[in-house]
């Protein structure tokens, strides 16, 4: 802590920040430009001038940089200096001099960090009456859009794009006054954490293409706080609403999972929500696949009811892609031992596996944040950019620290980003990656193209190394030894070692090896962290919840000891193979499926119940921390389509239950089902506290979903009726579709719809709702953690597979994959956009034994045709598939690829 | 899963090749330094050297045998001023018009150039002969005004001196 003088007032300030963190944290306005929390300062655009004072005597002072200037104890400095202010407005000024002052068509406007830094310095006539510089812009691809010129060279998109997000497309190009932000040639923008520089770059030249196509200011869109559902991230997000149509999605700010990033497949991922295909109302289907028709409300349910009464045994299949509270009310309906979590068996048996080891190694769970504090990683069979996007972005930030760690020997401030750059040129923390293919952290990692039995050998031999009571590894080459000799001596060098493992290559010894590392580091009393990536968004929460596995749902159907299923929020055919799927949905004679897409199993069923996406309903996840999140309903779909019966599974569900029963179908709210889903589940306790309920209130008031300046409330509708109706009531949730309501930051909160403060329209608004810039909500993060450490005892696994043998078969080892490897975003155009081309990849001497080379085209029966490339160092005896290419593939399942003939796709 | 992604069928084609004798040259280049980047700007005189300008296609080209991001490479090369991205004449003219020359006659000298090559900055002679530029100060401020042309640096230059001078560059 220290004591800093502002204007002749003391404030206590934490000295380890630059003055204008530390000013902003205060709640003190100074404009800035280049300086962003999670970037650090460099001092660039010189718009965050202050006037500083040697001491109490000195009455000259001069300007100094606030973001370059330490916050130290007994710092006396003037923001409303004249001359400072005055500096700072000729600043504002010069570096508008080319900008276009084309607010009204840009995009950015309304959420403009550059508007509300105009507006601030004083800003307002424009004297330059010179010639402009323009700019040709260009083409970035499916997500971003690029106009040049409104750039005023702060140079933020390169510090994030490259420093930051590893990129190396992007660049700055030219010199002087003559400064280019873009790609080194036209194309698509290649890392996937791109769209962030749309909220990254203080003005409007990367801009959201998706949101563009069905543009909204920021003050006329509604929001609430919500939780990406396309990984097992659990990321924050603000979804803004327009017309009934989700319109943009923007970061919201989370201090320990996501800060101030996603990734592009959360960002980018929403358009299923949009499809005009989703299912609107109840429908019936005769026979599989043909044209259903729509029923009522009443019928449906009491049709449903009445067929379900008639069956001997009904099947629920659950979700981990649908909330807790949907999940807990099919168990409700069709009874605990009639329930399956929907997932297949495999997977199911690592998710628990997971959840296991969570407990018992003795590691803690670090948050994605406190990842960025590790100095030694271990990535054991998982590629996490992939499989859980955001999370990549984090452990780059580990490998980068090292700078931090160089510079704190030397003096060097952790938030002095270009001198800790050149300090720490190409020095990394080690980050160990075992894994078979390129990922986006290999320019800052060693990896291992090691096929999934001998990663996990790799693994069970590191735990031997650090802990010799670890089972040893028999037949071990040199080479892994040698590998697993430099890891382990780099996890015991460690202050704080990580591993992280996941359920990518659904294996067991691969988590028992991880788990075995993790255990024998806590034996060696390491401070270290074990994180267990899964694969989708509530994949966590449906194993704490517990059931039968999908196989087993399948059996139940196919050999007749059940004659109904419902099937909530689920394509099975993603998980399983066709045949499989087919047989059992062919044996049940009532099919009901709730879902908010047209899947492949939705076409099958006999009733379709129209269910609410995350845009549409509340619920709750839980991540890949363990950390159960709530998210809130961005607008009421009856609203704007009268015709549209979408409600929340649960509902839905409940519905059905009461009907059952022969009750009449009264509603039930969030928090009823809420609270009965934490109490039937001893290990879902704690959920209920992951967000306030529906009475919580600020000053007496609800929570706004809608800025105070939305507009046009009164004509949205007025196409289908002149008199306005009572907005939609939330009996769900403490927010109201309204403006009218709580919407500040003076009280702390954790639930926060939007961020918007006086002056601060643009995602930097989120500065005042953190307890210091770059920290905690003020109202604490959102979320509660429901896996906890146990006390404990865990038996070393022996679970140690045999050393691979050469075989003639070929298996799959399917790649998660950002784009396209998620059911659901998969759905959505610009993700489709983004996918990778159809490929396999293979070794030398399996594309010999095919008889094709790189480039050459294979099948797997009639799927699409794939794109051969060959891979020096891929391991013997895989073919690499990104996931979501073939549905239903099991990893690890034999394959025979077969040569497209020519003239056939 | 990472794309495989040829960096090459991104960009338009201006059918550069990188000449195997300029790859060798600039991985030993490579070995002179701690970081690639560093290399960059031999990489790209290397190029210039035997190209006379470095094409669009050599970017992506170099910055594959450094091994660094094709946006760092370009950003290097649009730095310098004397990395060329356009085509240049056999000889470029750099004629200097930092402060000791602009009091000693840099206007005049300048005037005479194009009157004699019969074009402004940045142009190229119909024959392809000669590309005028300018350049700041080339350390030559004792013989102000200077100019250079190729690697050879003339001062003081009289307007007088041109003809003779510009012969000597066919
Ligand atoms: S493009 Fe945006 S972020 Fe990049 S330098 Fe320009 S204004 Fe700054
Ligand atoms: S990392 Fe996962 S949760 Fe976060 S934005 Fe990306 S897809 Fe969504
Ligand atoms: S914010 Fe301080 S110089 Fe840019
Ligand atoms: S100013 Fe022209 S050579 Fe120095």
């Amino acid at each position: 802590m220290a004591i800093i003088h502002v204007d002749g007032q003391d404030y206590e300030v934490n000295g380890a920040q630059n003055l204008l963190q530390a000013c902003l944290s205060l709640g003190l306005d100074i404009p800035y430009f280049c300086w962003h929390p999670a970037m650090g300062s460099v001092g660039a655009c010189r718009q965050c001038a202050v006037r500083q004072y040697k001491d109490e005597d000195d009455d000259k002072g001069s300007l100094v940089m606030s973001c370059m200037a330490p916050a130290a104890d007994q710092t006396r400095i003037s923001i409303e200096d004249e001359e400072a202010k005055a500096f700072r407005a000729s600043v504002v000024e010069w570096l508008m001099i080319n900008h276009p002052h084309d607010c009204p068509v840009c995009e950015e406007g309304g959420h403009c960090h550059l508007q509300d830094m105009t507006v601030m310095t004083g800003h307002d006539r424009r004297r330059y009456r010179f010639r402009k510089r323009t700019r040709r812009n260009q083409e970035l691809g499916p997500f971003i859009a690029h106009e040049m010129n409104r750039c005023i060279t702060c140079y933020r998109c390169v510090r994030f794009y490259n420093d930051y997000a590893g990129g190396t497309d992007l660049g700055a190009f030219g010199a002087k006054d003559n400064v280019y932000f873009g790609r080194y040639a036209e194309g698509t923008l290649e890392s996937p954490f791109a769209g962030n520089l749309t909220e990254v770059c203080p003005t409007g030249v990367f801009t959201d293409k998706s949101h563009s196509e069905q543009y909204t200011r920021k003050w006329d869109l509604q929001f609430a706080p919500s939780v990406c559902h396309q990984c097992s991230m659990g990321c924050n997000i603000s979804p803004g609403e327009r017309y009934g149509s989700i319109r943009r999605i923007e970061n919201r700010y989370h201090g320990e999972v996501n800060g101030y990033f996603l990734c592009d497949r959360g960002r980018f991922g929403y358009g299923y929500v949009n499809r005009s295909d989703r299912p609107l109302l109840p429908e019936w289907r005769q026979q599989p696949d043909e044209e259903p028709t729509t029923l009522e409300v009443d019928t449906a349910l009491a049709r449903i009811t009445d067929t379900l009464r008639h069956s001997q045994r009904v099947i629920g299949i659950g979700s981990p892609r649908a909330s807790l509270e949907s999940n807990h009310q099919l168990r409700e309906l069709v009874g605990a031992d009639n329930f399956s979590t929907g997932i297949e068996a495999r997977e199911q048996a690592c998710l628990a596996l997971m959840d296991d080891l969570q407990r018992t190694t003795g590691l803690h769970t670090p948050t994605p944040r406190q990842i960025e504090n590790h100095d030694a990683i271990l990535v054991l069979g998982e590629d996490p950019v992939q499989s859980a996007g955001r999370l990549g972005l984090n452990m780059r930030q580990a490998a980068l620290s090292r700078r931090e760690a160089m510079g704190e020997k030397i003096g060097i401030p952790a938030w002095n980003a270009e001198a800790l750059k050149t300090l720490g040129q190409d020095v990394y923390h080690p980050l160990h990656i075992a894994w078979p293919t390129a990922t986006e952290l290999d320019d800052v990692a060693t990896r291992y193209p090691l096929a999934p039995e001998e990663i996990a050998r790799l693994g069970f031999a590191v735990a031997h190394i650090i802990d010799p009571a670890a089972p040893v590894v028999d037949n071990l080459d040199p080479a892994t030894r040698d590998t697993a000799q430099r890891i382990a001596d780099d996890l015991m060098a460690a202050e704080r070692p990580l591993v992280v493992s996941g359920g990518s290559l659904v294996s067991d010894s691969v988590l028992q090896a991880a788990g075995n590392i993790a255990q024998a580091l806590a034996r060696r009393a390491r401070q270290g962290g074990l994180v267990l990536i899964r694969r989708e968004a509530n994949s966590t929460g449906l194993s704490l919840m517990g059931g039968q596995t999908l196989d087993w749902a399948m059996d139940e159907l196919t050999e007749g000891r059940a004659d109904a299923v419902v099937v909530l929020e689920n394509d099975l055919y993603q998980r399983l193979p066709a045949q499989r799927v087919d047989q059992a949905l062919a044996r049940a004679d009532i099919r009901v499926v709730l879902d908010h897409q047209r899947t492949a199993t939705l076409a099958r069923a006999s009733f379709t119940l129209p269910a609410a996406s995350f845009a549409e309903g509340d619920g709750t996840l839980v991540n890949l921390e363990g950390r159960a999140q709530r998210f809130f309903q961005v607008y009421e779909p009856g609203y704007l389509r009268p015709e549209a019966r979408i409600h929340e599974s649960w509902r839905w569900l409940h519905a059905l239950a009461a009907g059952l029963r022969r009750e009449d179908a009264t509603d039930v709210n969030l928090d009823e089902i809420t609270a009965a889903c934490a109490e039937a589940h001893p290990a879902l306790t704690g959920m209920v506290e992951a967000a306030p309920g529906a009475g919580y209130r600020i000053e007496g008031l609800r929570l706004a979903r809608e800025p105070h300046r939305y507009s046009g409330r009164t004509a949205m509708r007025a196409n289908l009726s002149v008199s306005e109706p009572r907005p939609p009531q939330d009996e769900d949730t403490p927010f109201a579709f309204s403006m009218e309501g709580y919407s500040g930051f003076d009280h702390p909160r954790q639930q926060v719809a939007f961020a918007w403060a006086p002056g601060w329209n643009s995602p930097q608004a989120w500065n005042k709702f953190t307890d210091e810039v770059g920290g905690h909500l003020s109202g604490g993060d959102p979320g509660i953690r429901l896996i906890h450490r146990q006390p404990g005892h865990r038996d070393y696994s022996l679970r140690i597979p045999a050393a691979a043998t050469a075989e003639n078969t070929l298996r799959a080892l399917v790649l998660p994959s950002l784009f396209g490897g998620d059911e659901t975003s998969a759905r959505a155009e610009p993700i489709q956009q983004r996918m990778a081309t159809p490929v396999v990849i293979l070794c030398h001497i399996d594309a010999e034994a095919l008889d094709v080379h790189h480039g050459d085209t294979l099948v797997l029966g009639d799927s699409p045709a794939m794109t051969v490339h060959e891979q020096d160092d891929w391991p013997t005896g895989w073919a690499g598939l990104p996931a979501g290419l073939l549905p239903g593939l099991a990893q690890g399942e034999a394959l025979t690829l077969s040569k497209t003939t020519g003239g056939e796709p | 899963m990472a794309e495989p992604v040829s960096t090459s069928t991104l960009i338009g084609s201006d059918g550069f090749e990188l000449h195997p004798a300029d790859e060798t040259a600039i991985l030993e280049q490579l070995k002179h330094y701690e970081q690639p980047q560093a290399a960059c700007i031999d990489a790209l005189k290397i190029v210039q050297r035997r190209h006379g300008w470095v094409p669009d296609d050599a970017i992506p080209a170099i910055a594959r045998v450094l091994g660094i991001g094709p946006g760092a490479v370009e950003g290097v090369a649009t730095f310098y001023s004397l990395i060329f991205r356009q085509p240049v004449g056999r000889h470029v003219v750099l004629v200097c018009d930092s402060s000791s020359c602009f009091l000693t006659g840099f206007d005049e000298l300048k005037q005479a150039l194009v009157n004699e090559l019969g074009v402004d900055y940045g142009g190229t002679t119909s024959d392809n002969r000669f590309t005028l530029l300018p350049v700041c100060c080339l350390g030559a401020c004792d013989g102000a005004p200077a100019l250079m042309i190729d690697n050879d640096t003339y001062g003081p230059v009289t307007p007088d001196d041109l003809p003779r001078l510009l012969e000597g560059y066919p």
